[in-house]
């Protein structure tokens, strides 16, 4: 029961805050509430392997380059100069080849979104699951090293190669027509119905994950979190587990991936970045290693925050600063301090300074 | 290939190799007397070169670099005795999250402070072309320094830790810490003053590795990827296998770019790294049960 209520006000802010942005006449706030959001959706699933399962991942921006980069090429390379190739006419025959304009009015073959979004998460999973079968047997230094290095491994292709635009990135990505009516794309049109596809989507994830976490695997990652040799002595197949929440949240990053990109109508290098990463880490922590709903507050306020410009030339200096902080104070996250049991634990003292008199 | 490109690339690794060394050298003082990997490791190295660039203009070069490496020490001692000194028994991930947030901080201090120009140390002796011959090489004196004083600094490292009454303390805390403190050593004030050293040895390494590899803002994170390699390596906590596998790396780094375009080069040796922790975690030197006792 609880668990509806907490959905049901969710929802109801999210209408919330669309109702008050139209009413104030402050539309443009739902655009950065937009990117907010599918960036919640990578963090809420990196809350779950950081929190739930206790292992650190400094990659998974990595995750999210790899589902909005694929998404994006496949959806502006022009195959035509392969027409004749084997890969190309069977795509064709599948029906998964759009043809078009480029700006220069020549044509221009390209895959649908639809099937550029599928191939790039299913991407996206088979190297979190390839990669995450020796990185999570890892602990500690060892596996928050090998995940950062993923992560450069990833930004150093990503601006190193042509297909991918190198530094510039791609740019001119086409909207990614959902269903009839409904497309993600950028721009003052379609502002509102983007708000609620993103929102809805991040609300899908919470549910997904909520289920999850209070299932059998969602128990077997917290023995997992309390002690890997305790749970495995208890019969919990810890790697399997482990590997499971992983591939999942590199699903939902790179989902974020591609939805951000087609929203934003391009990507480049920087969403691949090792300090992206680390502020995917930092909103965890903030929000509380273990708690959903914490990491989901933390990140659509840090990020709308970042995405307006509040913090200027500071912004990964703020970032940087609320991870120390955080870790140094409240390493349970700053809504895990709890004011009535600290009150509490000060009274305590006074009390045993009053026996002691 | 002939002989004297070969001889060319064998310096050109040494050179980068005795830097990587260095680094990793920083990383296993840490981690010897602490259990932490410091992941600002990079940054001192950076912090180094910056200073003393910007300390130049005042003063004649060797009065610029040792004062640059005594700031850069005092910032080591610093970054200890502020974030780390008073916690208590803090968990890995935790410490690893410090030790970022803290690379962050002193990145983009660096970035407001000098900007993202790159900036570099003069040659020590003449200029970019002046050369030696080597076995029908030519060698710029500057990779004799580097070589020079990398391996200064090892030797009296190893001096260090043999033969003073300090250095056997250090070691005596790295060995078993609560056997230190019942010895009477104030395991508090070591585990500062091996934040100290790293920050030293990387500073100065950052001085004389200035003006071949230029020094930016950002230069940090590459380098500390690459020393934990080498720390990997070489058997985290093992200096002696730590100059080994930093040789190998530099070497088979500057061996792979006439194979491979230079943009990928930090690609693969991360590669190198990720392949090394899967298959040997405890290193090519270090022995399995001993890493075993280890907390990572």
């Amino acid at each position: 029961m609880k668990r509806i209520i907490a959905l049901l006000v969710a929802c109801l802010l999210v209408i919330a805050v669309e109702l008050l942005c139209s009413w104030t006449g402050t539309l443009y706030y739902l655009t950065q509430m937009t990117m907010s959001a599918y960036y919640s959706l990578l963090i809420i699933g990196l809350c779950v392997v950081m929190g739930y399962a206790g292992q650190i991942s400094l990659g998974h921006a990595g995750f999210f380059a790899i589902g909005g980069y694929l998404s994006a090429a496949l959806t502006t390379r022009n195959l035509l100069l392969f027409h004749d190739s084997l890969l190309v006419r069977g795509l064709d025959f599948a029906g998964l080849l759009v043809t078009g304009k480029d700006i220069y009015g020549g044509a221009l073959v390209v895959v649908t979104p639809w099937a550029a979004c599928l191939f790039a998460v299913l991407v996206a999973a088979t190297i979190a699951f390839l990669i995450g079968i020796p990185v999570l047997k890892l602990k500690g230094h060892y596996l928050a090293m090998a995940t950062l290095g993923f992560g450069i491994i990833i930004y150093r292709l990503a601006l190193a190669s042509s297909y991918f635009g190198g530094a510039d990135g791609i740019s001119a990505v086409r909207p990614f027509p959902l269903c009839p009516g409904l497309s993600v794309s950028g721009g003052p049109s379609t502002r509102v119905e983007n708000y609620y596809i993103a929102w809805g989507l991040v609300l899908l994830g919470v549910i997904l994950l909520r289920n999850l976490i209070n299932s059998r695997i969602g128990r077997a990652l917290r023995a997992i979190h309390g002690s890997e040799e305790a749970a495995e002595s208890m019969g919990v197949d810890t790697a399997r587990y482990k590997l499971y929440i992983f591939v999942l949240s590199a699903v939902l990053a790179a989902i974020a991936g591609v939805f951000l990109t087609h929203y934003n109508g391009g990507i480049g290098p920087s969403e691949a970045s090792v300090m992206k990463s680390v502020r995917y880490v930092a909103i965890v922590a903030v929000g509380g290693m273990a708690h959903l709903w914490g990491a989901l507050t933390m990140s659509i306020v840090l990020n709308f925050l970042s995405l307006r410009g509040v913090f200027g030339t500071y912004d990964d200096a703020i970032f940087g600063t609320i991870l120390i902080l955080i870790m140094l104070f409240a390493p349970e996250g700053i809504l895990r301090i709890n004011v009535g049991q600290k009150l509490l634990s000060l009274g305590g003292v006074f009390k045993k300074g009053g026996r002691k008199d | 290939m002939t002989a004297e490109l070969f001889i060319q690339y064998l310096f050109a690794g040494i050179t980068y190799g005795s830097m990587y060394a260095i680094v990793a050298i920083g990383f296993n003082i840490i981690y010897n007397t602490t259990g932490i990997i410091n992941f600002a490791q990079g940054e001192f190295v950076m912090l180094g070169g910056m200073i003393s660039i910007t300390l130049l203009r005042f003063m004649p070069l060797p009065l610029a670099i040792v004062l640059a490496v005594g700031i850069t020490m005092a910032v080591g001692a610093l970054i200890e005795i502020v974030f780390i000194r008073w916690l208590k028994e803090p968990s890995v991930l935790r410490m690893v999250i410090i030790t970022i947030g803290i690379s962050i901080l002193i990145r983009e201090a660096a970035l407001h402070i000098w900007g993202e120009s790159v900036r570099s140390l003069p040659y020590f002796v003449g200029n970019e072309i002046t050369t030696t011959g080597i076995l029908g090489a030519r060698i710029s004196p500057q990779v004799i320094w580097v070589i020079g004083v990398c391996t200064m600094m090892v030797l009296l490292l190893s001096l260090f830790f043999g033969t003073t009454s300090v250095g056997r303390e250090m070691r005596a805390c790295a060995a078993n810490r609560t056997a230190a403190i019942l010895c009477g050593i104030n395991t508090r004030n070591m585990v500062t003053l091996s934040f100290v050293l790293s920050a030293g040895i990387g500073a100065l390494a950052g001085c004389v590795m200035s003006p071949i590899t230029s020094t930016q803002y950002d230069n940090g994170t590459g380098l500390a990827i690459k020393g934990f390699t080498v720390a990997i390596l070489g058997g985290l906590g093992n200096s002696g296998g730590a100059v080994a596998a930093g040789l190998l790396l530099g070497i088979i780094e500057a061996f792979s770019v006439s194979v491979v375009p230079l943009a990928f080069q930090e690609a693969i040796a991360i590669a190198i790294l990720l392949l090394i922790l899967f298959v040997r975690p405890n290193g090519l030197f270090g022995s399995k049960d001993l890493a075993g006792l280890k907390e990572f």
